[in-house]
This record gives C-alpha cells, sequence and structure tokens, in this order.
C-alpha cells in the first residue's frame, strides 16, 4: 500500500509535517524542543536533510543507538581476524557482541584467528578497587602463551577503565616491548564517551593511526606495491559483503592489498600506506583514518556503494577513473559481463515489487546507500534516518540519494518509529533485530539491514540477487496474508460497514 | 561466475565456488603474512593436548568464551514479568542496546528496556539530571504501570545513589509521587546475570512489601493459601511458567507466579505490537507477602529474594530446575505437603508416560557419557536428569557456579553410580572446556549456542539446551520442568544420539547399521 502513488508532493509533505508535529505531543515539553530538531521532510535542492544529528540521545527514551565500544570493537577493530581483541572490564560488553555481527573470514579459529572468540578480563569488584592494569599484564602473558600464532592484541576499554583511570597506554607499550615490539594496542573506547558509536569509530580510527601506522617499521613495510594497487576500506564483510566486492575489483585487473575490516589482518593494516588508492564503503566509521592517509601518505580515497546495479557500475567507473584505461577497460568488462544477471534478476523480481515502499532506519551508510538498489527493483525510500550520522551523512543523503518529501528522522526512537510506520504504511521496514519484531507483530515485511537478516552477501553483482530475492520474501511472504483470524476480520468488515 | 537469477546462491554455497576458493587463497598467499600451515597445525595439536590443558587451567587474569552474562540483562528479564512494566537501566545507553539485542535473538520478541543516557557529563557529574529527564520521558511516552530501575557498571563506579536520585525526580515531578519505582543496584562487575535477576526481584519486592521507599505504611503480612512461584532467569520462561501454571491448576492449587514474562516473550503476530503483555500484577506483586510459602525453580537465581521473603514470615524452598521425574516428584510433593492438595491423578499418569518413555529409550542412552554447561541451576536440573537416565555427566560446568554449587554437584554425582567419574567445574569458561573435551572426551555436550564452536572443534556433538540459544528457533515455547519437560528434553537428547548414528552409518557402499527401526 503506497500512500506516493495516489497523492500529490505536496500533499504528500503536508502529510508527513502533520505526522511529525503529532509524534511530538507524546513528549514532555523541553523533550519535544529537542527531538523536533532531529525530524524533517527533506526538500528537494537542499545542501542536507535538515535535521541535526550527533547529539546526545534523551534520556529515558527507546534510541537504538550503542554506544563507543560497540564501534570501536564491535565494528572497526573486532573483524581484524589475526589479533586477539580484549573486552577489558566487565563481562557484558563482550558477551553482548560476541559473534554477532557476521563479520565473515577465513582461519583457523583460535589458533591462528580469533574474531569468534570472546576474550575479556572479566572484571571483578576488587578490580574496580584496585586498578586494572596487574591484571591486564598477566591476562596479556597467558595470551601469548595460550595463542602463540596471535599476531597482536587490542586493548578495548569499558565504562570502568576510564572511570577508575587505568593506565592501559603504559601497560600496551611495556609489553610490546617485553615481546620483542610486538603491535599491542590501547583503544579508549569506554562506552560512556560521545553520544553513540561514532565516536567509538573515530577512536578506533585514531589508534590505527597511533599504534600501527605510526610504528611502522621498514621490516613491517616490506612490500612490493604496484601500480593498481587498492584498499577496501569501511567494510566489515558481513556474510563476506567484502568478498562480493573484491572479486568485481580484481576482475577489473585492480590488486586489492588490503580489507578493512572485515577478513582484515595486521600485515593488511601495515601494507594501506603503500596504496595508490582507498576505496571507501562506510564514510561514517572509517573516513577519519582514510583522511588522514591522503594528508599523510598522499593517497587519495574515494567513496564507493556497491548496493544494486546502477551504483555498482558508477561505483566501478568511479573507481576506475583514478586509473589507466588498462583498468577503464576493464571496469566496463565487468560491467557488462554482469549485465545479464541483473537483467534475469530484474526481470524476476521487479513486477513483483514495482512501486512497493520502504522505511530505513539503520547505521553507517545504509540509509542512504541502498537506496539505489531499491530503486534498481522500482521501489521506493519514503522515510529514512541514521542511528549515529553526522551533518555530512545527511548533506551526502540530500544531494545523491533522497527524493522530494521524504520523510528524515535522526536518532529516531522505539516510540517515533512505531508511530510513523503506522501512518505511512510502508510495505517493508529495513532496520535492526531491536526493531525487527516489534514491525513482524504489527504485521509489517521487515529485513534487518544491519546483518542482512542472517543472509547475504549484498554488496557487488553477486549480492544483488540475494538482496531482490530477500525483499521478495519479505514483503510477498504468504505469511502476512494470516495477520488476522478470519472471524476477526469478517467481525472488522461488518463493522466498518455498519458505520 | 556462479550467481543465478533463477538459483540464488548466499553466502552458504556462494563462496564454496572455486573462483571465491581461489580468491581468498590469493588474499592469505600474497597479503595476510599468514603462519605456516604445517605450523598451525602444530599449534592446534598441542592445544588439545594434557599440556596446553595444564596451562589453560592455571590461567587466572583471562577468561575465554565465558558462559554468563552481566547483571543488568537479568533484573531487566525479572523487570518485565511484571505487568506494565518499564526497565530502566542507569548508566550508558550502550548496554541497553545489548540487553535488548541479546534477549531479542534469543527469543525472536522485541524487548523493551530504557536507559538514562549517560555520557561523560554524567560521569563528572553524576547522573541525577539523567535520572530526572529519563524518568519523565519514559512516563509520558511509555505509559508504564511501574519503571523498574537497575544500574550499569558506570553508575555504580561513579556511585550514584538510585534511592536519592529517585526521591528527587519524584520531587521534582518527573512522575507523580505515588507511582511505582523500585529499584536495584546491579553492578556488571558482581556476579552474572543471575544475580541480577535476584537482585531486580527482591528489589520490587521490598518496593511492595517494605513501604515503598518510606512513602507507605509497610504491609502487614497476613497469611493466606496461596503459594508464590518464581521461576527465575530462564530462556524456557515461556514454555516452563505456562507448564508450571498447568500443574498448578491441575493440582487446584492457588498461586502467583513472581516475575511472570512468559507472555511479553511470546506475543502473538495480528497487527498489534503488545509493548507489555501479561506480567505478574502490581496487585499481585504486593499481595504475595500474604502467601503461605515461596517457591523457587532456581536456588542460585534467588537467594537473596528467598531470605527476603523468607524474613516476612513465609516458608520458602528453591529446587534446582526441576528436570526430570525425581525432581519434579519432588516439585509436586512439596506442594502437596505445603498445600494439603493431593497430587491428581492426571500428573501420576504423565509421570508414568516419562517413565515409560525413559524405559523405551535408556538402552541408547544407558552409559554415554555428556559435558554440560550453563547456569548453575540449569547444569544441576540437567545433571540430575542424566544420572536417571542412566548416562555419565562426566564434565559439569559452569561459569556462574561457586563453591557451594560445586559441592552440591559433587553430592549428587556421590548420589548415583553413574556419577562416580563426574566433575564440576565452578568459574570456568568454554575455552576451558574445549580442553576438557580434547582431554577427556565424552559422546555428546549439552549447553547453549555458543557451544557450536566446541562442536565443530572438538567432534562433541552439541544439544542445544540453555540460553542464549541464538541458531536455533522456537526451543524457548516448549517446556523442560515437569514430566512433560522432562519428555522434551528426553526427545531431544534422543534425537541427537539417532542423528549421530545415521551420520556415522551413512556411508554409500555399506548397508549395515543404517536401520529404519530403533
Amino acid at each position: 500500500m503506497s500512500f506516493a502513488r495516489t497523492e500529490s508532493i505536496e500533499e504528500i509533505k503536508a502529510r508527513n509535517k502533520d505526522i511529525i508535529q503529532e509524534v511530538l505531543t507524546v513528549y514532555p515539553e523541553k523533550t519535544a524542543k529537542r527531538r523536533a530538531k532531529h525530524l524533517n521532510v527533506h526538500e528537494a535542492g537542499k545542501a542536507d536533510c535538515g535535521v541535526k544529528s550527533n547529539l546526545k540521545s534523551i534520556p529515558g527514551v527507546m534510541t537504538i543507538r550503542g554506544c563507543a565500544y560497540a564501534g570501536s570493537k564491535g565494528v572497526v577493530w573486532g573483524p581484524i581476524k589475526d589479533m586477539i581483541h580484549i573486552s577489558h572490564g566487565p563481562v557484558g560488553c563482550g558477551q553482548y557482541s560476541w559473534g554477532s555481527r557476521r563479520n565473515y573470514y577465513a582461519g583457523t579459529t583460535g589458533i591462528d584467528t580469533f574474531v569468534t572468540l570472546q576474550f575479556t578480563s572479566d572484571f571483578q569488584e576488587k578490580d574496580i578497587v584496585f586498578g586494572g592494569d596487574k591484571k591486564l599484564v598477566k591476562l596479556i602473558d597467558e595470551l601469548q602463551e595460550l595463542f602463540p600464532l596471535n599476531n597482536g592484541i587490542t586493548i578495548q576499554s569499558e565504562c570502568p577503565i576510564g572511570l577508575i583511570g587505568d593506565d592501559i597506554e603504559a601497560v600496551s607499550k611495556a609489553k610490546s616491548k617485553e615481546y620483542g615490539g610486538k603491535t599491542i594496542v590501547p583503544v579508549r573506547c569506554e562506552g560512556f564517551r560521545g553520544v553513540s558509536q561514532s565516536l567509538g569509530h573515530h577512536i578506533a580510527n585514531d589508534a590505527v593511526r597511533d599504534w600501527i601506522f605510526d610504528r611502522l617499521t621498514p621490516e613491517k613495510t616490506r612490500f612490493e606495491p604496484s601500480p593498481y594497487d587498492v584498499a577496501i576500506i569501511g567494510d566489515y564483510n558481513i556474510s563476506g559483503d567484502a568478498w562480493s566486492s573484491r572479486i568485481l575489483l580484481e576482475e577489473m585487473g585492480l590488486r586489492v592489498i588490503a580489507q578493512w575490516s572485515g577478513d582484515g589482518s595486521l600485515a593488511e593494516l601495515e601494507a594501506t600506506p603503500k596504496a595508490k588508492l582507498n576505496i571507501l564503503h562506510c564514510y561514517r566509521s572509517m573516513n577519519y583514518i582514510s583522511r588522514h592517509m591522503e594528508e599523510k601518505f598522499g593517497i587519495p580515497w574515494c567513496e564507493y556503494n556497491f548496493f544494486g546495479p546502477s551504483k555498482i557500475a558508477e561505483s566501478l567507473r568511479k573507481i576506475a577513473g583514478y586509473f589507466d584505461d588498462r583498468i577503464k577497460e576493464g571496469a566496463e568488462r565487468v560491467i557488462v559481463k554482469y549485465q545479464p544477471l541483473v537483467d534475469a534478476v530484474v526481470a524476476k523480481y521487479r513486477p513483483r515489487l514495482e512501486g512497493k515502499t520502504v522505511m530505513l532506519f539503520v547505521g553507517g551508510l545504509r540509509p542512504r546507500h541502498v537506496i539505489g538498489a531499491y530503486e534498481d527493483l522500482g521501489m521506493e525510500v519514503v522515510g529514512t534516518g541514521y542511528e549515529f550520522g553526522h551533518n555530512d551523512d545527511y548533506q551526502r543523503t540530500a544531494q545523491h540519494y533522497v527524493k522530494d518529501g521524504t520523510l528524515i528522522y535522526d536518532d529516531v526512537n522505539g516510540y517515533e518509529f512505531e508511530r510513523f510506520v503506522e501512518k505511512m504504511q510502508p510495505d517493508l521496514v529495513g532496520s535492526g533485530i531491536k526493531e525487527k519484531y516489534v514491525f513482524q507483530k504489527m504485521g509489517v515485511p521487515f529485513r534487518q539491514m544491519h546483518s542482512w537478516d542472517y543472509s547475504g552477501p549484498y554488496h557487488g553483482y553477486d549480492g544483488f540477487p540475494i538482496f531482490a530475492r530477500d525483499m521478495d520474501m519479505a514483503i510477498n511472504s504468504p505469511v502476512w496474508r494470516k495477520t488476522k483470524a478470519p472471524w476477526k476480520a469478517v467481525a472488522e468488515a461488518r463493522l466498518l460497514a455498519a458505520e | 561466475m556462479a550467481q543465478n537469477a533463477e538459483h540464488v546462491l548466499d553466502h552458504v554455497e556462494l563462496f564454496r565456488g572455486p573462483e571465491y576458493q581461489q580468491m581468498l587463497a590469493n588474499k592469505k598467499k600474497m597479503f595476510e603474512n599468514s603462519r605456516d600451515p604445517a605450523e598451525v597445525e602444530r599449534i592446534r595439536e598441542w592445544s588439545k593436548t594434557p599440556e596446553y590443558r595444564e596451562k589453560n587451567f592455571a590461567r587466572e587474569a583471562l577468561t575465554i568464551n565465558p558462559a554468563k552474562a552481566c547483571q543488568p540483562l537479568g533484573a531487566v528479564f525479572a523487570s518485565v514479568g511484571f505487568e506494565g512494566t518499564l526497565p530502566f537501566v542507569h548508566g550508558s545507553q550502550g548496554c541497553v542496546a545489548y540487553y535488548r539485542s541479546h534477549l531479542s535473538r534469543h527469543f525472536k520478541e522485541p524487548s523493551s528496556c530504557v536507559s538514562s543516557s549517560m555520557t561523560e557529563d554524567a560521569a563528572v557529574f553524576g547522573g541525577l539530571n539523567n535520572m530526572t529527564d529519563g524518568l519523565a520521558n519514559s512516563y509520558n511516552m511509555y505509559k508504564p504501570k511501574m519503571i523498574a530501575v537497575s544500574t550499569t557498571c558506570m553508575a555504580e563506579v561513579i556511585g550514584d545513589d538510585l534511592n536519592a536520585f529517585i526521591k528527587t525526580s519524584k520531587e521534582k515531578g518527573s512522575v507523580p509521587q505515588d507511582f511505582d519505582v523500585p529499584f536495584a543496584h546491579t553492578p556488571a562487575f558482581v556476579g552474572s546475570h543471575i544475580t541480577g535477576y535476584d537482585n531486580a526481584l527482591k528489589g520490587i519486592l521490598e518496593h511492595f512489601w517494605d513501604g515503598k521507599a518510606g512513602t507507605a505504611p509497610k504491609l502487614e503480612r497476613v497469611p493466606n493459601e496461596k503459594i508464590n512461584f518464581i521461576g527465575g532467569f530462564d530462556g524456557y520462561t515461556v514454555g516452563n511458567t505456562r507448564e508450571i501454571k498447568r500443574i498448578f491448576d491441575l493440582m487446584d492449587v492457588r498461586y502467583t507466579i513472581l516475575a511472570d514474562n512468559s507472555d511479553v516473550f511470546d506475543t502473538p503476530t495480528d497487527g498489534e505490537f503488545r509493548m507489555y503483555d501479561g506480567g505478574t500484577t502490581l496487585e499481585d506483586a504486593a499481595n504475595a507477602v500474604h502467601a503461605k510459602a515461596t517457591i523457587s525453580a532456581q536456588q542460585w537465581c534467588t537467594e537473596k529474594t528467598l531470605a527476603f521473603i523468607a524474613g516476612h514470615g513465609q516458608e520458602v524452598l528453591a529446587f534446582n530446575h526441576p528436570v526430570g521425574v525425581s525432581a519434579t516428584d519432588d516439585l509436586l510433593m512439596a506442594l502437596s505437603r505445603i498445600t494439603g492438595k493431593e497430587i491428581p491423578e492426571a500428573l501420576a499418569r504423565e509421570r508414568g508416560r516419562l517413565v515409560d518413555a525413559m524405559a523405551d529409550s535408556s538402552a541408547h542412552i544407558h552409559g554415554k557419557k555428556f559435558a554440560i554447561y550453563g547456569d548453575p541451576d540449569l547444569c544441576y536440573g540437567l545433571t540430575a536428569f542424566l544420572l536417571e537416565l542412566g548416562a555419565e555427566p562426566v564434565h559439569v560446568l559452569s561459569t556462574n557456579g561457586n563453591k557451594a554449587w560445586e559441592h552440591k554437584m559433587q553430592a549428587l554425582f556421590a548420589s548415583s553410580p553413574f556419577g562416580r567419574n563426574c566433575h564440576a567445574y565452578p568459574g570456568r569458561d568454554l575455552w576451558h572446556m574445549r580442553s576438557l573435551l580434547f582431554t577427556e572426551p565424552v559422546d555428546f555436550l549439552i549447553g547453549n549456542t555458543h557451544g557450536k564452536y566446541l562442536e565443530r572443534d572438538t567432534s562433541t556433538p552439541l544439544i542445544r539446551i540453555g540460553f542464549p540459544i541464538f541458531d536455533r528457533h522456537h526451543h524457548h515455547r516448549s517446556p523442560v520442568w515437569g514430566y512433560q519437560g522432562g519428555m522434551n528434553v528426553l526427545v531431544k537428547i534422543l534425537d541427537k544420539i539417532f542423528d549421530e548414528i545415521d551420520r556415522k552409518t551413512s556411508v554409500a557402499g555399506t548397508d549395515y547399521s543404517f536401520d529404519i527401526i530403533r
């Protein structure tokens, strides 16, 4: 059911503005004032979406956001596969983020790769009272003994570490020296820092700069460069996304010398300063280190989008634009090669999805990047927003992705999102696990757009058929015709007729 | 190109294709600085040895793959068991996102909970403003009947005083003076999720029974004939609570389930999202003080709560996850003794059916060796049932089990000839379990979803019972308690045993042991 096809654009805008006003009435005055700044209806031609972002969440509302630890350990560092990432502090943070993000990797878990293990210092009361540095020292010794093939260690600090004043930097330096210059990275990603996971990404990027790049030695960077070397930055390899991306880059003649950070390794991080181009998928989480590499090593970076054939082709050409004709031809060759697959997917799925409307609420880049893929299938995104976006995300969204009249909601909370969906009645909602069951109970088809709902990959040409199939199976599942008991449906129809 | 619009390959098959395998091999060889495969194999073999086990068990600082979560998760789990109750976690907000995700991933249900979203400024100045604004916002938006407050480690480290904060917030008009805001301090660096369950439940009962934080007279206990029942932190809360209600109804016992979250984790899909559903009414929570007795299904989940209740003059009684015949017998007989009600024939017949099933199938289980891990009560209950089945629970490991648990487990082993070579491991984690499985192998492993890596590493087939179960669906809807629950557990174990026989004998070219009849 789509409003978009029956209303004029002015009607849509007016309706969406009314919806926002109505939602705000529930709040105490002070809160309503603050939330009003995060909700808007997009006006075509504007430089951004007209919402405030990257501000503190309001206490007591059900924000969907996480914390800095989630941004650093859960997103940026956690997927580096040959390093051991210590959740330093109490047991919970590591436990809840254990294996939940589907950052696929190849390796022998527990021996030379460690992504799906949960290493923690499991703080007890005495560690809070006496400090955790001594425990950390001992813990690193134990790691070295039990996991001799680890290539490095990171220390991901949880809330208490900063509050009790532990000196994890000193421990890192001392232990690194003791183990012959081993890479041991302290990351100050306590959950109370900043307003969301976003600061955790930034802190994690800074840790790469300070504890990897600033400590590179000729021995670590013995790497034979080629003119076609690129690094994939900001792809976390959710169900293999970075692999279905990498294969295209290699097919067009580039050499991918590093993946950040999905299926990535310490050696790849160390090799990256020799890339000719950094290609950046998740701008939000890794623009910082990309800018740093540009400044310090002179490596240009470009954003790309591998969701859906239109954006894939556009991105392949954009990337090729940084290289010679050989690569440009390679890009065209790849586009031509996959065109029959694209045509077959669109022929099969577009008739089932044409005109369907979608509302999104995700993190990173997805609130904008997946819009093209939906449009390739004839669908329309009528509402979108970021969990932890900044103004530059909303600029990119306004300038390249959303249509006039789209409902925009920054840091939407459970209450607002439910009301918006109730009023807009989209055919599909794309968000996370915390939202999934709420909307399914309401009878609204849903896909988890953080984890691909355990499916995927969605990136690249090999990912697009999976994306299309998944949206079709969600929207057109016969289960949605069963949500109303037939006797109740009959009773409701009678009631309506009687009115 | 392997991908195809007519037969879409997802990650399960796509990356097994030759072009991806080649790509991954090249990446490894050229860019990963990976280890020599022979060296990887050598370390892998070494990690299976008694020598490695010794080093592994000598660990003092490092915890690897613990089978426990932190206090506030248990507090949230208990809080949503009360009518119209919104859990409010005071501290940094990321924690709440984690609790909600964790519970949703297990139950495949929405999980509602708010945070006071404390950040750096609150770390310096304290979280009073966050509490005041937060309570006002939650009260207005989510229209709860009660807001149950617990804490994260952050709020505990800086020492926020919940009692004072809530009082001040009420004075500032965040919520009405008489609105129920029970609270519990639940630092993540003490105990585990079962401690949090205990603290939150005690906090809620204390609120209603002991004068609502000094704002109302304490309740005067007027004993009645009702029985309180507490399930504890339980991944099977949906199936188990309903089974317990059925048993109470069959016995014609009047009861109050305290922290009954069986409906909120099992709402229908019918076009409506129910943020609150079911739960112990606030009236029942208050009146529970008058009950004749309180029965807890989980001793280590309710230690403080039961002590508190006992202090109000009731008889209290704790079980350890009543799985199997004897545990259910004990539960029913205790109920009968306390209430004076007879155990009905219907339950005796159910019992007979479970014994019948065990007699039919015990040949397949007898003498099989098991390893078990999980919460202390669950471990105890499952072990007791395995001993009844003639199985040997060789390693029983509980990361949040303590010395008292260890002693009780050892006593249980000693009570059966099948427990002779069995050991309890309190405070150990799943990396310890890995060493145990390599050095003293067993036939089957029982535990939660995280055991699948142990299954793969050690080739010990995993029977999924516990929390969390993320990678199988709907198990939580079936009880594991009572005779019916025992039947479910028995079938689960047998299915895995038969699947294993089939798997081992499903070899083309041989036609023996791959049997139709068992």
